[in-house]
């Protein structure tokens, strides 16, 4: 049955990749297709994890290809949250094809079976598996909006009229935004690795998904502080954000390197 | 009735000769309740164009009515009828007959000139539907989107870096007619104009006042910048009036300045735009913007052509289907007496039903003439909008309505 859900949901994110790409080519066109294979591709991922988790016995996305697909139904639902605008077109160009990829990624590494067993309980691994992936959802839909930013204030800088043409939000809007997605995205990840700490105690071993994971943790608490104690804004802003999703992407590696195993 | 629409535009005549047939808003409405004459009439009069609108009985008469209240011996003038009259307002209220594509003016000048009109139901129709139009193109692509003029590029690139520009501040270096121009722009997106200088302080103090802002000494701009989130210079100083340094050193903490340079030879040093956080135009980029979002609006026309075009087919099917509407009304009407006449005739046979048994005939009755006559009703309709009034015709003539049913040859054999 998964198997069988994996195909529609990678369809349509598929086809809503390639819409936002052509309606990046001309404003306006595509912009209503690609937003409904949006909603329709998280609406069938939704109906497979729905369907793993019933025929699973116990959390079933243990493994790295499983929490993988976990992350983008968690990625492509924050995206949801202001992706249908038609001023977010363009973090569209710049989630779904990620999100297509990644679950391709996920179905090649064997993330729709089931069948896996772990040595954690359900319970751990529901708690620590799905707030850390939580967190590194709003993470990267931060990084997304840092590089929209990036992308306009380069525009503006080079004044081109392809800012007007494209309407992406103004720069203000998407700086505060990716501030506030890692402001309400790093508190997540925290309690997910409050959780993994715990079992850690009981385990009483570090590995290195831990070390990144805790620099991730300073990386996105460094931002914070600067971002609103010392009024950090900006292009030096995004960078940092991005600086804080290359480790988020380097733990994502790290974790296919066996953290459960 | 026969829609109709005689006028002219800026297409076919120039400014001298459209200002005499000009019309303001009151003159336009007693011109369209003068020239109704028992029918519906409207006049649209815009700087651009004046075109009288009718739904007559006789569309060649007030054709020529319309033709001398617009001196049609001296102005060259076009004449639409029904569809091509539909989808010339539908045009208009979409912006796409104007001189810059999609502008937004347009909209409001067709409704005051609809609200003014003498409306009936096929023009407050059409009126309605051209407003609707007007409003779908604009929403469902980006003609009117991108701006049209050196001022509003300036306020649209604000908005790109600050978004709604409520609460944003606006420092105006120099006091011209330019300055004024963009301060309009921008204040129209909600900015504020917190302060104005100039080397003329009678003209800062004018423009202060008419922005409700602040004067400052010319000497003391560079100190102003510090408060200012937008920066508008255009003064005629052979040198730069704003440089790097000036703009670099004012402790402004990050906060984005969008400075606009209207000024031949620019007012600000090009060096300012390498500074963090700040974005500067000057006025040949700003054109260059004008120039790409002309491009894009003609662009969007063509797919604004096509939402147009389909909405005056449907607006077509709307009112070819009135002229069977009569011809449906006589049908029902020629049945109902059929069927109450039949159950009169019988009411000798009847007498023994009770009340509730010869409310099941009148129902039943009743009942067989509404499928009978269902089929024939729709198909006229879709006929209607399809092949025009030549299908009503044939209605009329097989089912003998509007004839005198008491007619020796309407009546049945041997009655």
């Amino acid at each position: 049955m998964a198997e069988l859900l994996f195909w529609p949901a990678f369809l349509a994110y598929g086809e809503a990749a390639v819409a936002y790409a052509g309606d990046a080519r001309r404003p306006g066109s595509m912009g209503r297709l690609a937003t409904w294979g949006v909603r329709v591709g998280w609406l069938v991922q939704t109906a497979l994890l729905i369907a793993q988790a019933a025929r699973a016995d116990g959390f079933p996305w243990g493994t790295w290809a499983g929490s993988l697909n976990l992350f983008v139904w968690l990625v492509v639902g924050a995206y949801l949250i202001w992706g249908c605008k038609p001023r977010f077109r363009l973090l569209g160009l710049v989630v779904m094809p990620l999100a297509a990829l990644l679950l391709a990624i996920s179905y090649a590494a064997g993330g729709m079976d089931v069948s896996g067993t772990n040595r954690y309980s359900s319970l751990f691994l529901g708690l620590h598996v799905g707030l850390v992936l939580a967190g590194f959802a709003g993470l990267t839909l931060a990084a997304a909006l840092a590089v929209l930013y990036l992308w306009q204030e380069r525009e503006l800088k080079r004044r081109s009229s392809r800012v007007l043409r494209f309407r992406a939000p103004s720069l203000v809007t998407l700086e505060g935004l990716f501030a506030r997605t890692v402001a309400f995205s790093l508190p997540v990840l925290t309690l997910g690795m409050a959780v993994g700490f715990a079992r850690l105690r009981e385990r009483s071993q570090l590995d290195p998904l831990i070390v990144l994971t805790v620099l991730t943790w300073a990386v996105y608490g460094g931002f914070l502080l600067l971002r609103y104690g010392a009024d950090w804004r900006g292009r030096r802003a995004a960078y940092a954000t991005l600086a804080g999703f290359a480790l988020v992407v380097a733990m994502q590696l790290t974790l296919q390197a066996g953290h459960f195993g | 009735m026969s829609l109709v629409l005689v006028g002219t535009s800026h297409r076919l005549s120039p400014v001298e000769v459209r200002e005499r047939i000009a019309f303001d808003m009151d003159a336009a409405a007693a011109l369209a309740q003068r020239l109704a004459d028992g029918g519906e009439a409207v006049c649209l009069s815009t700087c651009n164009r004046t075109e009288l609108y009718f739904s007559h009985s006789d569309p060649d008469a007030v054709e020529e009515l319309a033709a001398d209240a617009l001196l049609g011996d001296e102005v060259e003038l076009y004449r639409m009828r029904d569809e091509d009259a539909a989808l010339h307002l539908f045009r208009v209220a979409a912006g796409l007959d104007s001189l810059v594509p999609g502008e937004g003016e347009i909209l409001g000048q067709v409704r005051g000139a609809y609200e003014a009109g003498a409306n009936g139901p096929v023009l407050d129709r059409l009126f309605r539907e051209a407003l609707r139009v007007g409003k779908k193109v604009r929403t469902e692509t980006a003609i009117a989107e991108s701006p049209a003029s050196v001022s509003s590029a300036a306020a649209a690139l604000a908005q790109q870096v600050f978004g709604e520009l409520t609460g944003c501040r606006v420092l105006l270096v120099g006091a011209g007619e330019v300055s004024e121009l963009a301060a309009r722009a921008l204040t129209a997106r909600g900015a504020t104009i917190s302060a104005v200088t100039s080397r003329t302080e009678e003209s800062a103090a004018r423009l202060a006042d008419a922005f409700d802002a602040r004067t400052v000494a010319f000497d003391d701009r560079a100190g102003e910048l510090e408060r200012a989130d937008v920066v508008v210079s255009s003064t005629s100083s052979p040198e730069p009036v704003l440089s790097r340094d000036q703009v670099r050193g004012n402790g402004r903490k990050g906060r984005p300045l969008f400075v606009i340079d209207l000024a031949v030879p620019r007012d600000v040093d090009p060096a300012v735009a390498e500074l963090d956080d700040c974005y500067l135009y000057d006025i040949d980029d700003l054109q260059g913007v004008v120039r790409e979002s002309l491009s894009g609006r003609r662009r969007e026309a063509e797919r604004a052509e096509a939402i147009v075009e389909q909405e005056a087919k449907r607006f077509r099917d709307w009112q070819a289907s009135l002229h069977v509407v009569p011809a449906i009304a006589s049908l029902r009407e020629r049945a109902e007496t059929i069927r109450s006449g039949e159950l009169a005739k019988a009411e000798g046979r009847l007498e023994g039903l009770s009340e509730s048994e010869r409310r099941t005939v009148e129902s039943l009755t009743t009942q067989i003439v509404n499928k009978l006559l269902h089929v024939p009703i729709v198909r006229m309709k879709e006929a209607a909008a399809t092949e025009g009034a030549g299908y009503v015709e044939v209605a009329r003539h097989l089912f003998g309505l509007g004839e005198d049913e008491s007619a020796p040859e309407n009546r049945k054999p041997g009655k």
